[in-house]
């Protein structure tokens, strides 16, 4: 099976469906690039690169460069998935939210709900997040966190270039609003892929890894690093199942009460900021439902609290890494005496 | 087995993505007399554990790799030798294998991959090994398999024969749009693919709906097959596990999948994550549900197998063997009391519906002998 990108993946994932589905269009700044100038045409195909030839292929009218102006682009996405098209409106950078949330959460997450069931809102917001870039603090958020918070919301968070393509397939195919997040540093990564198209059901964990000492439970990137101390430990006889829940909303619960009841042991490896991020939410759910099979406290492995700095060094110490990770794990098999 | 050369044990590559392995359990003592074929450890790999029998004979001297341990293909796990050979040679062997051992970064140049071929205007995909003036020997899996059901098969067959493993419609890589064939239909189709592939009559190896399929092609065009060997076959009486059926087709979580799955053999600890993960990602491309439906309705129409074919097995000129588990909880092992004198059965025990991987070795040697 050929080896392809998380930048391919999700390229090969929008081509195809749009090749399946007439009604599927892009919008966002510079999505080709070069659009109204006299410049050169699909110039960008995004900030990196991701959305490069799908232009050439589907015509402007289907690939839209809009203006920066985000409470205009993504409100007319949401009207658009309302009347009758499956946008794929890029944002950026998720940082950015700000200035299109009340199109996002009150108008496009609500309307199969204000309009009794009768209407459908199918739109993806393909979005940047993760810190790692040297982008400094405006550009390099997890605000995943805040879209879960929002009810009629569906949040996706691929770990790999295989879950990406599946998992946006279904998000375009979805009758429901989608904020699919994509990790900026890792567009880079390959896998196998297949060259069919393929669906992720959301609320399905992945298992990742699978043995019995301890469950981690790590969010997008964080898997990659979850599994790399995985592989790590289980030379020392230290077995870990890594948890990849890849959507947060829905959430699927279960794998990780039953994880964890096999385990008895919990450390939750979260990339957002760590106030009322997904570490808390889903240590929240442990306590409440799987108390009596813990055999030690909690972990949770999250940046500080605190924006994303500039400085290379003090960017890097931010971010969880592999090392705390292991940290974590080690000091919950050490408290089971 | 004095004066026996020094001999060395190494990880076997089963199946293409195979690059290293597990020895998870030794069944034999360092010092123990083995003989080639001896079940000598159990090897994990990311599909299936495995038994591993000795390639070698002699006296186990060192069991280079411990329990737990995962080393590289082609490592040096064991040795063998004389009872008389002196320790020092013995560790004079090891310490030279050691420091000439190369793991082949990547040998999948030299590895074969599968390809697309067109048949009859669709679409297949096969997996083709061996030599090609070699014995030609088609494998047919069986409902919701591959040609990965094949990865301890085809590898050792594929040393002296010419081994084409194809996808049937809807299943692997194959092509999963078109109307669902029955069982004539499939026969059909495999009679044009063994001959835009092999030029001649061929050995066919059909496990379970494939072996139906096989048999219907040796009764339909007898002078393409040269010989049959049916494993845990459908086509001999009407019963088939149809939970088992429709589960696989409707599963769509790990979960569901991993019990399906289990199953398929007596010792469910055989089935893997990774066997698991690959049935999921089989399951997700578009078009496999609505093409495994299609084809159960087609051949295990009202949940029972469509065409019973175990009549007509006398009429066979061809040598016919059949292999079944004892364990069997899909098709029902009873489907092979009462066979002609010319069939030869062979039953083993505590195997379940998958005798090609949990019992790998035996079943090679009755498709090779």
């Amino acid at each position: 099976m050929p080896k392809k990108s998380f930048r391919q993946a999700i390229n090969e994932a929008l081509a195809m469906e749009m090749r399946r589905d007439p009604t599927v269009i892009l919008m966002g700044e510079d999505v080709a690039g070069g659009m109204g100038a006299a410049g050169e045409d699909d110039a960008w195909g995004g900030p990196l690169g991701v959305t490069k030839g799908l232009m050439p292929e589907f015509g402007r009218d289907r690939i839209l460069d809009t203006p920066i102006s985000e409470s205009a682009f993504i409100g007319a996405a949401a009207g658009a998935a309302a009347t009758g098209l499956r946008p794929v409106a890029e944002l950026m950078f998720v940082d950015f939210l700000g200035v299109c949330l009340d199109q996002i959460y009150n108008q496009a997450g609500k309307f199969r709900y204000m309009f009794g069931g009768k209407a459908v809102t199918p739109l993806v917001v393909r979005t940047m997040y993760g810190a790692g870039f040297r982008a400094a603090s405006q550009h390099s958020q997890c605000l995943y966190p805040v879209f879960t918070h929002m009810p009629g919301l569906k949040v996706v968070i691929p770990s790999s270039a295989y879950e990406a393509k599946g998992l946006l397939t279904q998000a375009i195919r979805d009758d429901d609003p989608v904020i699919f997040f994509e990790h900026k540093v890792m567009y880079d990564d390959e896998e196998e892929v297949p060259d069919e198209a393929y669906t992720i059901p959301f609320g399905e964990a992945n298992l990742t890894r699978e043995g019995d000492d301890v469950t981690i439970v790590a969010i997008g990137r964080m898997v990659q690093f979850a599994n790399q101390v995985a592989d790590k430990l289980e030379g020392e006889g230290i077995g870990c199942t890594v948890v990849d829940p890849r959507t947060t909303s829905p959430l699927d619960e279960e794998t990780i009460i039953e994880c964890v009841e096999e385990t008895g042991r919990l450390v939750i490896v979260d990339e957002a900021s760590p106030r009322c991020n997904i570490a808390t939410d889903i240590s929240a759910l442990v306590s409440e439902q799987a108390f009596s099979a813990l055999k030690a406290p909690i972990r949770m492995v999250t940046p500080p609290h605190t924006p994303v700095p500039f400085a290379a060094e003090l960017e890097d110490l931010y971010i969880p890494s592999p090392e705390r990770i292991e940290e974590a794990v080690r000091s919950v098999m050490g408290a089971q005496a | 087995m004095s004066g026996a050369a020094i001999q060395a044990i190494t990880m076997p590559k089963w199946g293409l993505a195979m690059e290293e392995g597990k020895v998870s359990a030794w069944m034999a003592e360092e010092g123990a007399a083995i003989a080639g074929g001896d079940e000598i450890l159990e090897i994990e790999t990311t599909k299936i554990t495995n038994v591993f029998e000795s390639p070698v004979a002699g006296v186990l001297r060192r069991r280079v790799v411990g329990e737990g341990e995962t080393v590289p293909v082609g490592a040096l796990i064991g040795v063998a030798a004389g009872a008389d050979t002196p320790d020092a040679e013995i560790e004079a062997f090891i310490t030279d294998f050691q420091a000439n051992f190369v793991v082949e970064a990547s040998d999948a140049a030299a590895a074969p991959e599968p390809e697309m071929i067109t048949v009859a205007g669709r679409q297949l995909s096969h997996l083709v090994m061996g030599p090609e003036d070699a014995p030609p020997v088609i494998l047919v899996h069986g409902f919701g398999g591959d040609t990965e059901s094949w990865l301890f098969t085809q590898p050792v067959l594929a040393e002296d024969h010419r081994v084409f493993a194809l996808d049937l419609p809807g299943h692997g890589r194959s092509e999963k749009t078109g109307a669902a064939l029955d069982v004539a239909g499939m026969a059909a189709l495999l009679a044009d693919y063994l001959d835009a592939v092999a030029g001649s009559a061929a050995h066919i190896v059909g496990h379970s709906l494939g072996g139906a399929i096989a048999l219907k092609l040796a009764l339909d065009q007898p002078a393409k097959v040269k010989r049959l060997t049916l494993l845990s076959p459908a086509g001999l009486g009407a019963e088939v596990n149809i939970d088992y059926i429709d589960g696989f087709v409707q599963a769509e979580r790990r979960k569901e999948i991993k019990t399906l799955l289990q199953q398929l053999v007596a010792d469910p600890s055989l089935v893997s994550r990774d066997m698991v993960d690959k049935v999921q990602k089989y399951k997700r491309l578009d078009g496999t549900t609505a093409a495994l439906r299609a084809l159960a309705e087609a051949v295990f129409p009202g949940g029972r197998q469509a065409l019973v074919m175990k009549d007509k097995l006398a009429e066979l000129s061809v040598p016919v063997q059949i292999v079944w588990g004892s364990d069997d909880a899909i098709v029902p092992p009873s489907h092979g009391d009462g066979l002609p004198a010319s069939v030869t059965l062979h039953r083993f025990d505590k195997v379940g519906h998958l005798p090609h991987m949990e019992a790998s070795g035996d079943v090679n040697r009755l498709i090779a002998g």
